[in-house]
């Protein structure tokens, strides 16, 4: 008997979380949709922000901000970090797999669970000390490596995922062999590989930590790439923690751009997945 | 008259230390279809494999002997691996298109990534090769939609189209159709007895009805070695070779 | 792979490079952290780790305050967090239907999609009010007389970083654990089931017996998240240098003190004693991470075929 009812405690605790964490999702959702909405308006998407003390003035340099920062971004860490992948993936199909590749993999694994913010302080310690300023480029070196590890890894995954068969298929059409690599394996491995980058992208638009002491922000259009850029999480940081009731929407209102962007970049990814499945 | 369009002389094979080929020579007559038989791990498909240089693309693979092409030893060292790859097509035993490109596209990628750029030679060779390949009227109103939505014989007939886009003097099938249904099976085979009116063919095949059905020469393997090689109807009615004849009459493999 | 020509070396030459270029930058990213915090190991060496003062008028650094911020809004996070998540994995793994399992890792991928600094604005205006008027006051009352709850309740304090850490990290325990309880064998439930043992007892025997060293593994790497999170504690905490064994005051964490005092650091060794933060926080949450992917690694493969 006591048995029977600890078993039914046990297994209502356990339904118990799976609705709580539902429960805490809604608030935290419900919450910003909800104040957001109430603070959004057409100035948020075309004006600058307002000096202090202004009401009104809206956040469009961040958004574009963010958009140039994660471009950037993308830029320099895609190509890095799918070359790499075809690397690894290479090395270990090869007759004797190199130390160098195992090293790599063990630090891009060391890579990925290093908190963002020691990796904005890395970016400037390596480019705004020396170029003594904040910049755009500084920022999206920070990002670029946050995403490395993640690109890097499902390259290699998907990669190595694609079968014998095809390679071997191209090949026998008297396909070179980097054609082989680059236009029909890889091109097999597409769909993966893309909603790894989408993966690393929805994390990097909402990075704030690695912008703090890189992008830096900027209450206006930035100037040129070698300058200080506003970023949409940078300023909802910001906002978020002045005195002004006024900032403190906008905060919100960026909150829900901010997340709105974040998960159609996540469900892009996941119907791209669905798609080739 | 006979024509050697292939020879192949002396050939061993290696996997690592394991020789899968043992000194094994065959000729291959011009506009002919020639089957390769024998039980599994015989060293078939090695045997083909090498004649389009696939073989040595596995790590630590090693080949040796000769195959002459047009009298030309195709492992000399002036011989570029891809061009013996154009002249000598090859479809596999699963059916395998490239699954993210079109049916249009899997016929036309061999083409433009072998350097072709006009874009009427390329659309005019791929439909052709796709009406050679018995698949226009199926296809005709999708050539943009994946190949991978065909049925198992209809991908394997793209995978036809695929190598004959390339115009190959010689075609290697490896057990083309141990993978479909036997209508399928059937229409393979009809294509081949088509194909083989502009191509010199080589099929590696378990079934021996389909050795005896499509080919006029067979070559019986066993262990790596060539144990007979004949036209197809003397290895079935009067093999020379006991282990041939117990092959042939189901008494192993 | 067989004969290359000039295109095909000059191209894996290519991805040569770039895995080179990947290598180099984390590598880098060791030597400068390294380099930068020279400065503060020569002038405060490993005391710096054991002595609270933080003093940027009088050039005194000290890190202790903020590691003791870091492992206690960690270890609170854990305490917090580890149960749900250990129940949501088993409901996954042990309850859920096919459609269930699939919405809650939508639910799941949406939680853990949410920037940090989202959660952030929503601990400031949402969670460290009520905690303030309401949950503060009312620990309060009941458990007042734990030092845990004496003070006056802020709402941005030790407290609310610790739920708010607790919601971020739950995803990354409550998924991995699953994968962990998963990988467990059927028969090992049934053999259980046969012996007569209710469905509890089952897990506790079959499940979560096997699987104890992956779910130890699941923890540490939410472990290493939490100490890591950096901008959603930063607005929280409240950012005071002291240390107090009561949850309702402010403190501070490593990362947080690195998000609010980098901009402002003027003098080099202050800089410097900033990186050394960094670095710290680099080996602890790299340690922690490989300990848990052996520990995750153990489990899974364990029982693969």
């Amino acid at each position: 008997m006591k048995r029977k009812i600890i078993d039914k405690i046990m297994q209502f605790l356990i339904y118990t979380s799976g609705v709580l964490v539902c429960f805490v999702l809604l608030i935290i959702l419900g919450y910003i949709v909800l104040k957001g909405i109430s603070s959004l308006s057409l100035d948020f998407f075309i004006r600058l922000p307002k000096p202090v003390g202004e009401v009104g003035g809206g956040m469009v340099n961040a958004i574009v901000g963010s958009f140039v920062l994660v471009l950037l971004s993308t830029l320099w860490s895609v190509p890095i970090g799918v070359l790499s992948g075809v690397y690894l993936a290479e090395s270990s199909s090869s007759a004797k797999p190199s130390n160098f590749s195992s090293v790599l993999r063990f630090l891009l694994d060391v890579l990925s669970g290093v908190p963002s913010i020691v990796i904005g302080i890395f970016a400037y310690s390596l480019i705004v000390l020396p170029m003594k300023k904040f910049s755009a480029i500084a920022g999206s070196f920070a990002l670029g490596i946050i995403m490395l590890p993640t690109i890097t890894r499902t390259a290699e995954e998907m990669i190595k995922m694609v079968p014998r068969s095809i390679k071997e298929a191209s090949l026998a059409l008297g396909i070179n062999y980097w054609k082989t690599m680059f236009f029909i394996i890889l091109n097999t491995a597409k769909p993966g590989i893309l909603t790894g980058i989408l993966i690393a992208v929805a994390r990097i638009f909402g990075e704030t930590a690695p912008l703090l002491f890189t992008a830096f922000g900027n209450r206006f259009w930035h100037r040129s790439l070698f300058g200080p850029i506003a970023a949409l999480p940078l300023q909802i940081f910001a906002y978020a923690i002045s005195p002004y009731d006024d900032w403190h929407k906008q905060a919100w209102a960026g909150a829900l751009v901010l997340i709105l962007i974040v998960y159609m970049i996540i469900f892009i990814s996941r119907k791209i997945l669905l798609k080739y499945r | 008259m006979l024509e050697t369009k292939l020879e192949i002389k002396n050939l061993s094979a290696w996997y690592s230390e394991h020789q899968v080929l043992k000194n094994v020579s065959i000729p291959i007559y011009k506009n002919k279809v020639t089957a390769i038989i024998g039980p599994s791990g015989c060293g078939k498909s090695t045997l083909i494999r090498c004649i389009n240089r696939l073989h040595e693309i596995v790590p630590n693979a090693k080949v040796e002997g000769q195959v002459l092409l047009d009298g030309k030893n195709i492992y000399d060292i002036d011989v570029d691996p891809m061009e013996v790859r154009k002249k000598v097509g090859m479809v596999f035993q699963q059916p395998n298109p490239f699954p993210t490109m079109t049916i249009f596209d899997n016929v036309a990628v061999g083409l433009k990534l072998n350097g072709i750029k006009d874009k009427k030679v390329i659309e005019e060779t791929v439909i052709n090769a796709i009406k050679e390949s018995g698949l226009y009227e199926e296809v005709k109103n999708k050539l943009y939609s994946y190949g991978t939505h065909l049925s198992g014989g209809q991908q394997q007939r793209l995978c036809i189209a695929r190598t004959l886009a390339l115009r190959p003097e010689v075609i290697l099938f490896d057990e083309p159709c141990s993978a479909l249904d036997p209508i399928s099976t059937a229409k393979i085979e009809d294509l081949i007895l088509e194909l083989k009116k502009n191509h010199t063919i080589i099929i590696v095949t378990h079934n021996l009805q389909q050795a005896a059905r499509v080919s006029e020469y067979t070559a019986f393997l066993y262990l790596g070695e060539l144990i007979e090689f004949a036209p197809t109807e003397k290895i079935f009615t009067v093999p020379k070779d006991k282990r041939t004849e117990d092959y042939i009459t189901g008494k192993f493999g | 792979m067989g004969n290359k020509n000039f295109a095909d070396k000059l191209f894996f030459s290519v991805t040569k490079v770039a895995a080179f270029i990947s290598f180099a930058l984390i590598v880098l990213l060791f030597i400068m952290l390294i380099k930068e915090s020279g400065l503060s190991f020569s002038k405060f060496g490993l005391r710096f780790f054991i002595t609270k003062v933080w003093d940027p008028v009088v050039e005194q650094y000290g890190a202790l305050s903020f590691i003791y911020g870091s492992v206690i809004s960690s270890l609170l996070a854990l305490l917090i967090s580890v149960p749900i998540s250990l129940g949501i994995a088993l409901f996954l793994s042990e309850f859920a239907s096919k459609k269930l399992k699939e919405f809650l890792s939508i639910i799941m991928s949406l939680l853990a999609g949410i920037p940090s600094v989202i959660y952030g604005l929503w601990g400031i205006f949402v969670l460290a009010p009520i905690l303030r008027n309401y949950i503060e006051p009312f620990l309060q009352k009941i458990f007042g007389f734990l030092i845990f709850f004496q003070g006056e309740p802020y709402g941005l304090d030790m407290l609310a970083a610790g739920i708010i850490l607790s919601i971020m990290i739950t995803p990354t325990i409550s998924s991995i654990s699953k994968d962990v309880f998963e990988s467990v064998p059927r028969n090992l439930r049934e053999a259980g089931l046969a012996l007569g043992a209710t469905k509890w007892e089952m897990i506790k025997i079959a499940v979560l017996k096997t699987a104890k060293q992956g779910v130890i593994g699941a923890i540490i790497l939410g472990l290493g998240r939490a100490i890591g999170e950096t901008m959603a504690v930063t607005m929280v905490i409240g950012n005071v240098h002291e240390i107090s064994l009561s949850l309702f005051h402010p403190s501070a964490t490593l990362a947080s003190v690195i998000a609010n005092e980098f901009a402002e650091a003027t003098t080099d060794l202050y800089v410097s004693a900033l990186f050394k933060i960094g670095l710290t926080l680099f080996f602890v949450t790299v340690i922690l991470n490989i300990f848990a992917k052996v520990l995750i690694y153990s489990t899974t493969k364990k029982y693969k075929v």
